[in-house]
């Protein structure tokens, strides 16, 4: 990455610390989302080994008394909850600045919203770490955890709120000084993802605090379980894109320039952007297929507008293609596929984060088999399922933010990556493992293996299961030592790193750019308007029905 | 760099036409298997006090009952880590209906080897219908994380 020489004394210094509240908040959020990551990341280790009859958890019974389901609840709380939304907070804290080129409208707003995050993430920690809410990530109710669980999980996602606000304060600031511009477009981006991660958090707040924590606490003596469910999956389903949405922002906005060349297309970029923004809410029956008490002609809408966010991902998957072929073109690369090894493969930021497209590539594709109808039938909550997302979130996004911070971390600490060979080993280690993983887990729920399940200790396991089941371990166990390659990488860069100040961040320009943005493409309230009026129209008459009819006195139990 | 831009501008509609036509078709492709070729997913199949199931029809009394020659109701009521009847046994050819509710939590209704897959949830009834064509044992699994001993709760269709 470029590195930009400064003059040195007063002058650098000042500009040096113009945006130090930002990095030490994205220092700080993605120091807790690897923290989670990693303790995420060996309960994955537990349960393939516990796939392959080796059950460890009889030996870690202090630390984890609910063995397996504990476990297995943290797994899906701290990687796709807690390592997400920390990452993404203090990611788009400082991307969003830097892109304005102006620090937030309110540095202590920012800190506010970080503490809050933290809270909560504590407050729902301790009745995890105690069992007392083996209820997994999607905790369906009437599985019944300590209220304390909820109350804190709530806090972390109301307080990314304030990350919206802070970045509508700015934009403002940063309009009435730039009459007329158009918003960078890391910056739009950002908008447009916690605009959308805000319309979409409604379903999972009004959850929490109209039916789940009234109820854990004592206050009412039962819920409505499939109004639940309905109201958790209108959340369930755009925190997927709350999670890719920074990983397009990287491959559009930071991808091109690490490769050497330029962005395709901005215009065409933002209408993607633009579309998930519409699009991303009023699809989450997707998730309900196989449930009774929802209509199924409601399933069939949801399954076409489903469908409908194909587009923007094939739109975002040639236009980042275009700006890869943009990029070897201008590194000397030539012919219709030979300018793919000019590409700078030996670069670890760049090489992670094309990984972590073409394993989404793959699981995009699996997405238009879950998301049709009838067809998820044969795959629905199988491990078929499970090895779709560690494609998705698994590896389009935790591998690209881990790309990220190839560049990110050297960029917050002023110090230099300690190996890049490392690196590089952690990227094909992730790739091979994932792929070996994921393929057979997909096979697995083929042949009818449930997700979510202790399958070792499972009477019915199948001999053909059994057959495939090692291949799982053998995936598993390559991640697991990407992962040590990572984190050992990390732990050096922090402590040992060369120093070198003054990074920035590796914004790309574009072959078509601002100048070619029509100003529907620059503004925010007709999208969100489209936004809310779809998401009136898709959910309104299923959660009428449903809490018309909801009788709210199923009393739940924690059964285990 | 005018030319560029141009030849970009032919680039993305050569590619804006496929990314419209293949969901289209994805569409099509779903719709038909739905209405002509009849594959259809749970819809609304009505409302169950959880408290009063032993005293309402079917879940009065769980287990097959033959509706007419070759079609079967098979009423079945998940609780706790078990499937009440855990087998039922049809014959050849015969269509059955399987209707659940659940006593307690959430569980999951895959027959292994089938499009039978329900979510099974405490207040609701769910139903759906399939035709065993091929003789054999058909696994059943609770799919869906429902405590502690989860991993143990299946059941048997047998289709002689």
């Amino acid at each position: 990455m470029a590195v930009i020489a400064r003059p040195r004394g007063a002058v650098r210094e000042q500009v040096a610390d113009r945006f130090a509240t930002e990095k030490r908040l994205a220092g700080l959020n993605i120091l807790v989302a690897f923290l989670a990551l990693a303790i995420g990341g060996l309960m994955g280790v537990l349960q393939v080994l516990e796939y392959n009859g080796i059950d460890l958890y009889r030996a870690v019974k202090p630390v984890l008394p609910g063995g397996y389901y504990q476990g297995l609840t943290l797994h899906g709380v701290l990687n796709v909850l807690v390592f997400t939304t920390f990452y993404i907070i203090g990611f788009l804290t400082l991307i969003a600045a830097m892109s304005f080129d102006r620090p937030l409208a309110s540095g202590r707003l920012a800190w506010v919203t970080f503490w809050l995050m933290l809270a909560g993430l504590l407050v729902a920690a301790v009745p995890i770490l105690l069992n007392r809410a083996t209820v997994l990530f999607t905790f369906y109710p009437p599985l019944k955890a300590d209220g304390f669980y909820y109350l804190g999980l709530t806090l972390v996602v109301a307080s990314t709120w304030l990350l919206l606000v802070n970045l509508a304060l700015t934009y403002r600031a940063w309009r009435a000084a730039n009459p007329g511009a158009k918003i960078p477009l890391a910056a739009f981006m950002s908008i447009i993802t916690m605009t959308m991660w805000t319309i979409a958090t409604f379903g999972i707040a009004t959850e929490m605090l109209f039916l789940l924590i009234p109820w854990a606490f004592g206050l009412v003596p039962g819920t409505d379980v499939i109004l639940a469910r309905t109201l958790f999956w209108f959340t369930g389903h755009p925190i997927v894109y709350f999670w890719l949405l920074p990983a397009y922002i990287s491959w559009y906005t930071m991808v091109p320039r690490l490769a050497g060349g330029r962005l395709f297309s901005e215009p065409m970029a933002r209408v993607a952007f633009v579309l998930f923004l519409v699009l991303s809410v009023p699809i989450g029956i997707h998730h309900q297929y196989t449930d009774p008490g929802i209509s199924e002609i409601w399933k069939l809408v949801h399954f076409i507008f489903t469908v409908g966010v194909f587009f923007p991902s094939l739109l975002t998957f040639f236009n980042v293609v275009a700006s890869l072929e943009n990029s070897g073109r201008a590194r000397g690369g030539k012919g219709w596929l030979a300018w793919i090894f000019a590409l700078p493969w030996n670069e670890p930021a760049f090489t992670t984060q094309v990984f972590a497209m073409l394993l989404f590539a793959f699981g995009g594709a699996g997405g238009v088999i879950n998301a049709s109808y009838n067809l998820n039938l044969v795959v629905h909550n199988t491990a078929w399922i499970s090895g779709h997302f560690h494609l998705t979130v698994g590896s389009a996004v935790a591998l690209t933010f881990m790309g990220i911070t190839y560049w990110l971390v050297p960029l917050i600490t002023g110090r230099a990556l300690w190996s890049r060979g490392l690196a590089l080993a952690q990227a094909w280690l992730w790739l091979i493992g994932m792929v070996t993983f994921s393929h057979f887990m997909h096979m697995l729920g083929l042949l009818g293996m449930p997700r979510r399940t202790m399958i070792g200790a499972a009477p019915y396991i199948q001999p053909e299961w059994q057959a495939l089941l090692p291949f799982t371990l053998v995936g598993g166990l390559l991640m697991f030592a990407s992962a040590i390659c990572y984190y050992l990488n990390m732990l050096m860069t922090i402590t040992r790193g060369r120093p070198e100040p003054d990074q920035e961040v590796p914004f790309s320009r574009a072959v078509s750019g601002p100048e070619d943005v029509p100003a529907a493409l620059d503004r925010f309230t007709p999208w969100v308007v489209t936004a809310l009026l779809l998401v009136a129209i898709n959910y309104g008459p299923t959660l009428y029905y449903l809490v018309s009819t909801g009788r709210f006195n199923i009393t739940g139990l924690s059964p285990w | 760099m005018k030319h560029e831009k141009y030849m970009g501008y032919l680039f993305e509609v050569a590619w804006i036409l496929p990314s419209v036509a293949i969901p289209i078709s994805v569409i099509v492709a779903v719709l038909i298997t739905a209405f002509a070729v009849g594959i259809r997913v749970p819809d609304i199949a009505g409302r169950i006090e959880p408290k009063a199931i032993a005293a309402t029809e079917p879940f009065d009394e769980p287990g097959l009952r033959e509706l007419a020659p070759g079609k079967y109701e098979a009423a079945m009521v998940a609780q706790v880590f078990m499937f009440t009847p855990n087998e039922i046994e049809v014959p050849v050819g015969s269509e059955v209906t399987f209707v659940l509710t659940s006593r307690d939590v959430i569980h999951g209704f895959k027959i292994v080897g089938t499009p039978v897959n329900m979510m099974v949830v405490p207040g609701q009834i769910s139903k759906m219908r399939f035709t065993f064509t091929r003789p054999g044992e058909y696994l059943i699994v609770c799919h869906e994380y429902c405590g502690g001993g989860h991993h143990a709760m299946s059941g048997k269709v047998i289709v002689r």
